[in-house]
């Protein structure tokens, strides 16, 4: 995995609760053996019309979103399945971060594993980014996850918690497979102990 | 210190834990399906690594493989590659694989319990949200990305942080026609879908303690739906009992040593909980949901909510915009809403006891017998098909047309779930029968 680097960049806005994973990639989508190549249907019902069209009034559809790497979305983002094809969706789309108030779990493990950030605001926060990002959808946004902060186009920086161990892994770059296979002494013991 | 289930459980598991890292927690039993694990097998054979514990991994074929006539070859060409691939996956890397031709396939959450590779105090995980499945064994059992697919393959170990506990206390009895879907129903109605975010819910109570193995795995199936990622129920007389004789159940003096240990698991006295809740039992109706989430469930003499009585801007815009999809008016009976189509199966409730309750309703007053139920369907004019997830998640063929309305015995009523347009009422096995009978959303109470 590449090391998480800074990165500025616009917002798309998506105002929607509960945001589930058969939202962010149907599962029709899954019988794919790959992980390359899901951004295409990346919230596929919502954003396509039945005949295959692109529906002018989804916000992905707009041309100001076009190169937009950072989601703004509703509460409880990504409840559901398990599917880590979420993530690669939406990494595959071009996001980069995704800003909630909170995700479902599984979501937020898949995605820290993939090097996408999910960005937990409080709910003060979220209404004033929400509020930003309608009145300026051109307005650029940086990320920096060695400071976790969230800066907004007039400098100020949005304090941001993660989980100290993924916050590493991501910043080196390093996966947890790796951390667990420098593991094995002790999971040979504890099998030994067991047996 | 007293301990609840899910302390003992997690204490035993942990393989080591360094200072600001999550624990390293060992797993008893990995579940493999083909969807989730394509990519982590991938993942082993750049890396040069092998599956760690084979013995302790099992695999299946449930979401894409069709449920129609096996002995026909799979039409969808993407489907056929990707069961094709476990197969591959599993010879390569030794994995035991229940695949149709040995007539043990099924959805993975119904064939683990069923061969009695599911036993209490187990760790089990899955890249399957409905892994919480399990968990009404008394064990711990969740579901995984296949990033996590790949580290237990390859080392049987995953990176956790400890969930916090949360008591699910569910006290009273069931009246006639409710039943454990209408208990998880009505938690998560109350909850929320995020209710039990960071948490695993312990089921206790009488009512809990009254239900069969089938009808606590109907409720620890629904667990990631109330935002939960495991469900526990602690073992007991009814679990042994299930388990006895099962093919992968231990025999003779390792039984009694399992059992024994089995009974040390339940919470301690005086154990403390993070969160809890308590719930009514005898106070609950058949429930449906009306809405784009689990959460959006009511009793079914109930109505269909109006946004214009929600407070809160956010749920209110949440509800009109499920309404719009559903295409339901507010304020009219739940009972009486047409339907197009009734699914009785998936993980949540296609256990055999489902299909018992289910054919009761079609043959009129009669008792269903174990025996030829297939014959009960068929003749109430359902079509019986094969083991697999099937219209539970729509990747397989089998699904709604847009527009159509479905009963569904299934778990989740999200956009699209059963098919891009189709609309989801999630119900018990025994409201999906009635529905089926009269063509509308109905009481099942009333044909009792
Ligand atoms: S039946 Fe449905 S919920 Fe259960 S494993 Fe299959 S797709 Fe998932």
């Amino acid at each position: 995995m590449e090391p998480f680097t800074p990165f500025v960049g616009r917002a798309v806005l998506l105002p929607a609760e509960n945001v589930d994973t058969d939202q962010i990639i149907p599962a029709r989508f899954l019988k794919t053996t790959d992980k390359a190549g899901l951004g295409a249907n990346l919230f596929a019902d919502w954003r396509y019309d039945a005949a295959g069209a692109p529906r002018p009034d989804f916000v992905l559809n707009r041309p100001e979103s076009r190169g937009a790497t950072l989601l703004l979305a509703g509460d409880n983002f990504g409840c559901g399945s398990s599917r880590e094809h979420a993530p690669w969706a939406l990494l595959g789309y071009g996001f980069r971060a995704v800003v909630s108030t909170s995700f479902a779990d599984i979501f937020r493990n898949n995605a820290l594993k993939n090097g996408l950030l999910p960005i937990v605001v409080d709910a003060a926060t979220h209404e004033r980014l929400f509020a930003l990002a309608a009145a300026q959808p051109a307005a650029e946004y940086r990320v920096d996850l060695a400071a976790q902060t969230l800066a907004l186009p007039d400098g100020t920086a949005i304090a941001f918690q993660i989980d100290p161990f993924a916050r590493t892994c991501l910043l080196q770059g390093v996966d947890e497979l790796g951390y667990l296979l420098g593991h094995v002494p002790a999971i040979e013991q504890y099998e030994a102990a067991r047996s | 210190m007293p301990r609840t289930l899910l302390d003992k459980i997690w204490d035993a598991h942990v393989v080591a834990q360094e200072p600001g890292s999550p624990a390293i927690l060992y797993i008893d039993l990995h579940l493999v399906h083909e969807v989730t694990s394509p990519q982590a097998f991938q993942t082993l054979r750049e890396r040069g690594l092998k599956v760690r514990r084979p013995d302790k991994t099992l695999a299946t074929v449930d979401h894409s493989i069709p449920t129609y006539d096996r002995s026909l070859p799979i039409r969808d060409a993407l489907a056929a590659k990707q069961v094709a691939q476990l197969a591959t996956n599993c010879q390569e890397f030794d994995v035991p694989l229940y695949s149709p031709e040995t007539g043990r396939q099924g959805i993975v959450h119904v064939i683990g319990p069923e061969l009695g590779r599911t036993q209490p105090g187990m760790t089990i995980v899955c890249g399957d949200s409905h892994t919480a499945t399990h968990g009404a064994f008394g064990s711990l059992a969740f579901g995984i990305g296949t990033s996590e697919v790949g580290h237990v393959l390859a080392t049987q170990c995953l990176l956790q942080h400890k969930p916090k506990n949360f008591e699910v206390r569910v006290d009273g009895q069931l009246r006639p026609g409710v039943g454990p879907k209408d208990i998880i129903l009505a938690l998560i109605g109350r909850l929320g879908i995020g209710g039990g975010t960071g948490h695993v819910f312990e089921y206790t109570g009488s009512a809990i303690r009254s239900l069969s193995m089938e009808g606590r795995m109907t409720v620890c199936n629904m667990s990631i739906e109330g935002g939960a990622r495991a469900g526990l129920i602690a073992p007991d007389d009814t679990t042994f009992d299930y388990l006895a004789g099962r093919p992968f159940a231990p025999e003779g003096a390792a039984w009694d040593a399992a059992v024994a240990a089995w009974r040390r698991l339940p919470s301690d006295e005086g154990a403390t909980f993070d969160r809890s809740v308590t719930l009514d039992a005898s106070a609950l109706e058949p429930m449906v949901t009306y809405g784009t989430n689990p959460g959006m469930a009511a009793p079914i003499t109930g109505r269909v909510p109006d946004p214009a009585e929600v407070r809160d801007p956010a749920q209110r815009r949440a509800l009109e915009k499920a309404l719009a999809y559903m295409d339901l008016q507010p304020g009219r009976p739940l009972q009486g809403q047409p339907v197009d189509v009734v699914f009785i199966g998936s993980c949540t409730n296609g256990r055999l006891s489902d299909l018992r309750q289910a054919a009761e309703v079609l043959r009129g007053r009669a008792a269903a017998e174990a025996e030829r139920l297939d014959v009960v369907f068929r003749e109430a004019g359902c079509e019986w098909r094969e083991p697999g997830c099937s219209m539970c998640i729509a990747m397989n063929g089998d699904q709604l047309e847009p527009g159509q309305y479905a009963v569904s015995t299934s778990n989740r009523n999200f956009e699209g779930r059963q098919g891009p347009g189709g609309r989801t009422f999630l119900a018990s096995p025994l409201t999906a029968a009635a529905a089926a009978v009269t063509g509308v959303l109905t009481d099942v109470r009333s044909l009792m």
